[in-house]
């Protein structure tokens, strides 16, 4: 569509703009926080939209913890880690699981294949969050609390990205797979050489919204964490803004939420090459 | 070491009452080395009977050898056979060559005899160059061309063809079908090819089989399928445009056609009624013709020409040369044809009358 209209181009790019203003501002807000003194955040109305000179002290601080004026904040590189690990688990467990799933519902012929179909279509409408209590009940019974198996099992078992493969692998051609037993492959042997390289961009897709999903856990994290080595960073800024008597450390809450913000970032970007590819690719 | 032997063959989709059968008992024996074409109209279930004999559909009742082995409960990689299909079913994510090596490598050929068959199979079929890229950088014919690749490096005592040329344009399917026939000469192995264009079957074939809703119609070389088509359906199916069939009904050497009664050069078989049949290329407009034509529309292929018209009521169609002066349409014609080229059907099973 090739058009010259000045004006309609003008309003597309205000509405652009705007709409990058809108998710831009805040992160740059939170970055510039984070450059900035305890003090020159809380005294100067409205904040200085200009770097600070504490970038590295702020960041520091919040990665090993600190301890000064009566506040105290827990380090940040332990809850890195924690939900780096669970998002992490829950991205390749889910993927693996799905994976599986799909591809014995799609390819084997079973005495109950739609009511297995079925059953996991179902979980579709129950996601953590509507189940709560109840696996809450179960990974207390079975001993999961303050483990990193009670911060990704429940949330591994979901249908979204079996759909997603089953879908991917209902395109697949049939001739394909008979090819492939003309050529003496079996099941496992179709699956590893043939399916599994042709869902690759579906499975990188996969992998960067399930790494986010994970990353962002909140509820549930919270409701089954009680030691502090086992707290997800999302769960950490909240924790460090409930000060109480003490003063909330604006500069390293800041720090920590960019520091926060990064590995999700980082996935997206490295993640992105294989997005497009996926996208542009029609090979199947 | 190739034969093929398919003993009442019959495939049904579906149990109890709702079962669906699609192939009524099929016999026939491949001889080691033949090149056989199966040809039909779509839902013929002549695909259905080479993936039975391939080993991708159960087959329901009967027996199928392979090379004197019955193959009925072995997996396709078993059977010693290899296919081609219509749209290549190659692996998109494997370059040409480990699309070629792909079954070579699950067998467990050692890979140094891997390289040479590929490499062979690449020379035959002038794929040399191409042996890196992806299937995705080729184009139809070359896809085509590693498809085949992919069944010779196996060394299978069957080939099987899935329409393997209706995916590609007119001049490359002429130009391929040369290929294939090369292909056979050189290798001699056992050809089974699936098709629903008859020009394919004819040109390819050493011996061709028309089936019709499950049922085999003929089996015979295409001079015999062309010249003594042994039912209506096999008249009509093959010969383009089609075998003229009048219904009517015959009295030693007079023949009704609704009101029209024709004089036959030679008497009728036998009396009653009968469906006689005439090819287009096979009738003249000549003075000595008995048949008043008349022309109802005329079409110009460029050597030929066809003429449209109707005997009585039954519609007729001939191919006359196209230098001749046409008629016009509306003219009544004599319309001859040669006795040695008419041929009589039985009115009620369409089955040849000798």
């Amino acid at each position: 569509m090739v058009e010259n209209r000045p004006v309609a181009d003008a309003l597309a790019h205000l509405v652009l703009l705007l709409g990058v203003l809108i998710v831009a501002f805040p992160v740059y807000i939170t970055f510039i926080a984070s450059t900035q003194t305890a003090e020159a955040i809380v005294q100067n109305v409205p904040m200085s939209l200009l770097p600070g000179d504490q970038l590295i002290s702020n960041y520091t601080r919040a990665l090993v913890g600190s301890n000064t004026q009566g506040g105290s904040n827990p380090p940040v590189a332990p809850m890195m880690t924690v939900s780096l690990i669970t998002a992490l688990v829950i991205a390749v467990g889910k993927i693996v699981i799905s994976l599986l799933s799909a591809f014995a519902v799609v390819y084997f012929r079973f005495p109950g294949r739609s009511i297995v179909f079925w059953m996991i279509f179902v979980t579709l409408m129950l996601p953590v969050e509507v189940r709560i209590l109840p696996t809450y009940k179960v990974v207390s019974d079975l001993g999961m609390l303050n483990t990193y198996a009670g911060l990704t099992v429940p949330l591994i078992a979901s249908a979204t990205a079996t759909f997603l493969f089953r879908q991917f692998f209902l395109t697949v051609p049939d001739e394909l797979v008979e090819a492939a037993r003309i050529d003496g492959a079996g099941p496992l042997r179709f699956f590893w050489d043939v399916l599994l390289p042709l869902s690759r961009t579906s499975i990188a897709a996969l992998f960067v919204i399930q790494f986010i999903y994970g990353w962002n856990q909140y509820l549930w994290p919270l409701l089954m964490t009680t030691s502090e080595d086992m707290y997800p960073v999302v769960m950490g800024i909240k924790r460090m803004i409930t000060g109480g008597d003490a003063a909330t450390e604006w500069n390293v809450v800041m720090a920590t939420a960019i520091l926060a913000m990064i590995p999700p970032a980082m996935v997206v970007i490295l993640m992105q090459k294989w997005f497009v590819k996926g996208l542009v690719d029609t090979e199947k | 070491m190739g034969a093929i032997s398919l003993r009442a063959v019959e495939k049904v989709y579906g149990h109890g009452p709702k079962a669906n059968k699609v192939i009524h008992g099929v016999d026939a024996e491949i001889a080691d080395g033949e090149f056989i074409v199966i040809v039909g109209p779509s839902g013929c279930g002549k695909s259905t009977l080479l993936r039975m004999v391939a080993g991708l559909e159960e087959i329901s009742a009967g027996e199928v050898h392979i090379g004197g082995r019955l193959v009925n409960r072995l997996e396709p990689a078993e059977r010693d056979i290899a296919m081609v299909f219509q749209n290549y079913a190659l692996y998109p994510h494997m370059s040409v060559y480990d699309n070629m090596a792909y079954g070579l490598k699950i067998a467990k050929v050692p890979k140094a005899e891997i390289e040479v068959r590929v490499q062979k199979a690449a020379k035959i079929l002038e794929l040399g160059t191409l042996l890196e890229r992806t299937p995705r950088q080729l184009s139809g014919g070359q896809r085509q061309r590693v498809a085949m690749g992919r069944a010779i490096v196996r060394q299978p005592a069957v080939f099987l063809f899935d329409e393997p040329l209706s995916n590609l344009d007119a001049k490359l399917r002429a130009q391929t079908r040369l290929e294939i026939q090369k292909l056979h000469r050189e290798l001699g192995v056992t050809s089974l090819f699936v098709t629903h264009d008859q020009v394919e079957a004819m040109t390819l074939a050493q011996r061709m089989v028309v089936m019709n809703a499950g049922r085999i119609e003929q089996i015979g070389t295409p001079e015999q399928v062309y010249g003594k088509p042994a039912t209506t359906f096999v008249a009509s199916f093959i010969g383009s445009p089609p075998m003229n069939l009048l219904a009517g009904s015959a009295d030693g050497s007079r023949f009704t056609v609704g009101t029209q009664t024709l004089k036959l050069p030679q008497a009728a078989p036998r009396a009653g009624a009968l469906v006689l049949g005439a090819r287009p290329e096979h009738a003249e407009l000549s003075a000595q013709g008995a048949w008043p034509l008349t022309v109802e529309m005329l079409e110009m292929l460029g050597a030929e020409r066809l003429v449209y018209g109707r005997l009585g009521n039954a519609a007729f169609t001939l191919r006359i040369d196209g230098t001749l002066v046409p008629p016009r349409p509306g003219d009544v014609v004599p319309l001859h044809v040669a006795p040695e080229h008419l041929h009589w059907y039985d009115a009620t099973t369409g089955q040849r009358v000798p």
